[in-house]
């Protein structure tokens, strides 16, 4: 996905907000009765959500479903048969595992946590300076900034790969470090800059009169009031950087460097009918993205609200 | 210095990754330093907040930009000597081939049948997707709001966006997978049709549906996005309106037309933009699923393949590729950003 700057400010609400704190039955009673004459409640309206939620809930489910099967039943049967007739095995897994699928596992994380620490640690320095240092030419350079976002990543690619040629780094994690980088920059910037304007001018005034420079600012002041923000394009970064495809196939081709996205799109072209391994290693490439975003999902929402989608 | 740019151990692999880090804390560690000492102007100060992030962007994404705009203007042809003969290398004994100015290769992929069917899938994948995803984005959080189950039932639209392109693909290549008639089926798509009493069908395929079929991937990726900033714009919506329009009579679907979607009318058109964007340059899906072949190929999927298979032609046909997509983004990030302007204004 791409960038979409911010701005629709949407209000978040239910999701990402704790609970009120009132919560008198009255008051609940009396939301409900509002909630009746808003809402399009009927049972035509409930029958066509749930079947929307089992539509998009039911292929993954199969494929889960599938990769707990002993590989005879799974090509000889539907998954949907499994509950009349059960037959469970791990061996799927294990086999996965072991197909290589551990030392990719091992890339990807080691991809991807430079890949989201450096981009956010240049992207805060940045943009402190842009919501809190005066200088000139500081909004031309913000917007160019801005702009950058529209530029699609393949339209870098190859003179990357020459740069990255000429200083003898092809073949290393050290391009995908920083592409990744890189391409995460804009977002980043301006998603942090929207989170540091909002930060009152007099906290940052008050520590000014105290003598503070702005590295101390920037350190003292402002990084604890940003955790929130730094966690929403945290999650960001790092669902997009495991989940990636195609700066892994230009920069990481060779097996010893390959992520496990990657890796398992390769063993969907090449060993594309033993489901038995493609439904366990699609399941082990999904295991740390879910974990990631099931347990920050409140951070994800509000990071996705003030406008960070890229791509 | 081996271990540094090739390590095979994973030991080494986190080793490097250690020092990766660690060497860019030490050089930021360093900046930071420098400029925190006493009585130092206030440029360094910018300077050393600023220029790294400068110099990675100029780099990193201007120069290589303008860089590919220069190439897709560019062929490879046989270099020709003051002689007006070829040069031929005299170690290789084969002629010696230099870029020169071209329109060739726009030419080439606005003419080229095959080109122009990866044009026309993309612009199939840039108008429905966004339609279909926002569609039923919308549609399901009308639905779902403040209803008792309205967390897990978002949750399981959402979660196909925490999850790769390629992982979804996967799991929709399943659903897809097609056994001849008789066998029994094990893609729940086929087994559908089976029961129906219909014969199995190729979805991926078979030309010219095939293309729908991986938009529907895709839609089933996006729709949970679209449904979470439409779901908050919907909650956002001011108790006045609501109110005003109730005390005339408004209820149910009517409210919902005439009061609640005027008023989210900003965040739709943020969300259509942004699936645009995406589908405009989804390229995984296409990759694992079809590799690009049956008519399934679609511009990013085609860069690809052109500038990373087919050696200098297709260096040049991809770069032209990817300037085109460029120049299709731009229109639409700029109709984006009005209208954000205009729905700040509004407030």
């Amino acid at each position: 996905m791409s960038m979409s700057g911010s701005a629709v400010e949407l209000p978040i609400t239910t999701d990402t907000t704790p609970e009120e704190k009132i919560s008198s039955r009255q008051l609940k009673k009396q939301l409900r009765l509002q909630d009746a004459k808003t809402k399009l409640s009927s049972p035509w309206a409930s029958g066509v959500a749930i079947i929307l939620a089992i539509l998009w809930t039911i292929p993954t489910f199969g494929l889960f479903v599938t990769s707990f099967r002993p590989p005879a039943d799974i090509s000889t049967s539907g998954w949907w048969t499994f509950f009349a007739n059960p037959g469970v095995t791990f061996d799927n897994y294990t086999n996965a595992w072991g197909e290589g699928l551990a030392g990719f596992f091992l890339n990807s994380f080691v991809i991807v946590l430079p890949a989201v620490i450096i981009p956010i640690s240049l992207a805060l320095l940045a943009a402190y300076a842009f919501a809190w240092i005066d200088f000139k030419g500081r909004t031309i350079l913000f917007v160019a900034i801005f702009a950058l976002q529209i530029v699609p990543i393949q339209v870098t690619l190859i003179p990357l790969q020459t740069i990255f040629v000429s200083f003898g780094l092809q073949n290393s994690f050290w391009p995908v470090w920083i592409s990744h980088t890189i391409f995460g920059l804009p977002l980043a910037i301006f998603l942090l800059h929207n989170f540091m304007k909002e930060v009152p001018a007099s906290i940052v005034e008050a520590a000014r009169v105290d003598g503070a420079g702005h590295v101390k600012i920037f350190f003292v002041v402002l990084l604890p009031l940003l955790v929130p923000a730094i966690a929403a394009f945290g999650i960001f970064q790092f669902l997009w950087v495991w989940n990636d495809l195609l700066v892994a196939l230009v920069f990481a081709p060779s097996p010893n460097l390959r992520p496990i996205t990657a890796a398992i799109a390769d063993l969907s072209g090449t060993r594309g009918n033993q489901w038995e391994l493609l439904s366990a290693g699609a399941f082990i490439s999904m295991v740390v993205p879910l974990i990631v975003f099931i347990s920050l999902q409140r951070y994800f929402v509000r990071g996705l609200l003030a406008g960070g989608v890229k791509g | 210095m081996d271990w540094l740019l090739n390590p095979q151990t994973v030991t080494d692999k986190l080793i490097v990754m250690v020092f990766a880090i660690v060497l860019f804390i030490a050089i930021m560690g360093l900046i930071l330093w420098v400029i925190d000492r006493p009585a130092v102007p206030n440029w360094v100060v910018v300077v050393g907040f600023l220029g790294p992030v400068t110099i990675a962007l100029v780099i990193g994404l201007l120069y290589p930009a303008l860089g590919t705009v220069y190439r897709s203007f560019q062929v490879s042809t046989t270099a020709v000597g003051p002689d007006g003969k070829p040069i031929v290398n005299p170690e290789t004994g084969q002629k010696t081939t230099e870029l020169t100015f071209s329109l060739a290769n726009y030419d080439r992929i606005f003419t080229d049948p095959t080109f122009q069917k990866v044009m026309i899938n993309s612009v199939l994948w840039v108008i429905l997707v966004p339609v279909l995803a926002t569609f039923i984005g919308l549609i399901y959080a009308v639905l779902v709001d403040r209803t008792r189950f309205e967390k897990l039932a978002k949750a399981l639209v959402f979660l196909p966006l925490a999850i790769s392109m390629v992982g979804a693909s996967i799991i929709w290549k399943f659903v897809y997978e097609y056994r001849q008639a008789g066998v029994a089926q094990i893609g729940l798509a086929n087994q559908i049709l089976v029961w129906l009493g219909l014969d199995p069908y190729q979805f991926l395929l078979t030309q010219p549906w095939n293309t729908f079929f991986l938009i529907i991937v895709m839609v089933w990726i996006q729709a949970g996005f679209a449904m979470t900033v439409l779901s908050a714009a919907i909650k956002a919506v001011p108790d006045d309106i609501v109110e005003a329009a109730q005390i005339d009579g408004a209820t149910g679907f009517k409210l919902f037309r005439k009061v609640t979607i005027p008023t989210i009318r900003p965040a739709v058109v943020v969300v259509i933009t942004t699936v645009a964007m995406a589908s405009l340059k989804a390229f995984d899906v296409v990759r694992t699923m079809t590799g690009g072949n049956f008519g399934t190929s679609v511009v990013a999927n085609e860069f690809y393949t052109q500038t990373f298979t087919q050696g200098q032609t297709g260096a040049g046909i991809g770069a032209a590729l990817a300037v085109v997509l460029f120049i299709i983004i731009i229109p639409v990030i700029v109709y984006n950003v009005r209208q954000m302007r205009i729905s700040e204004e509004m407030r």
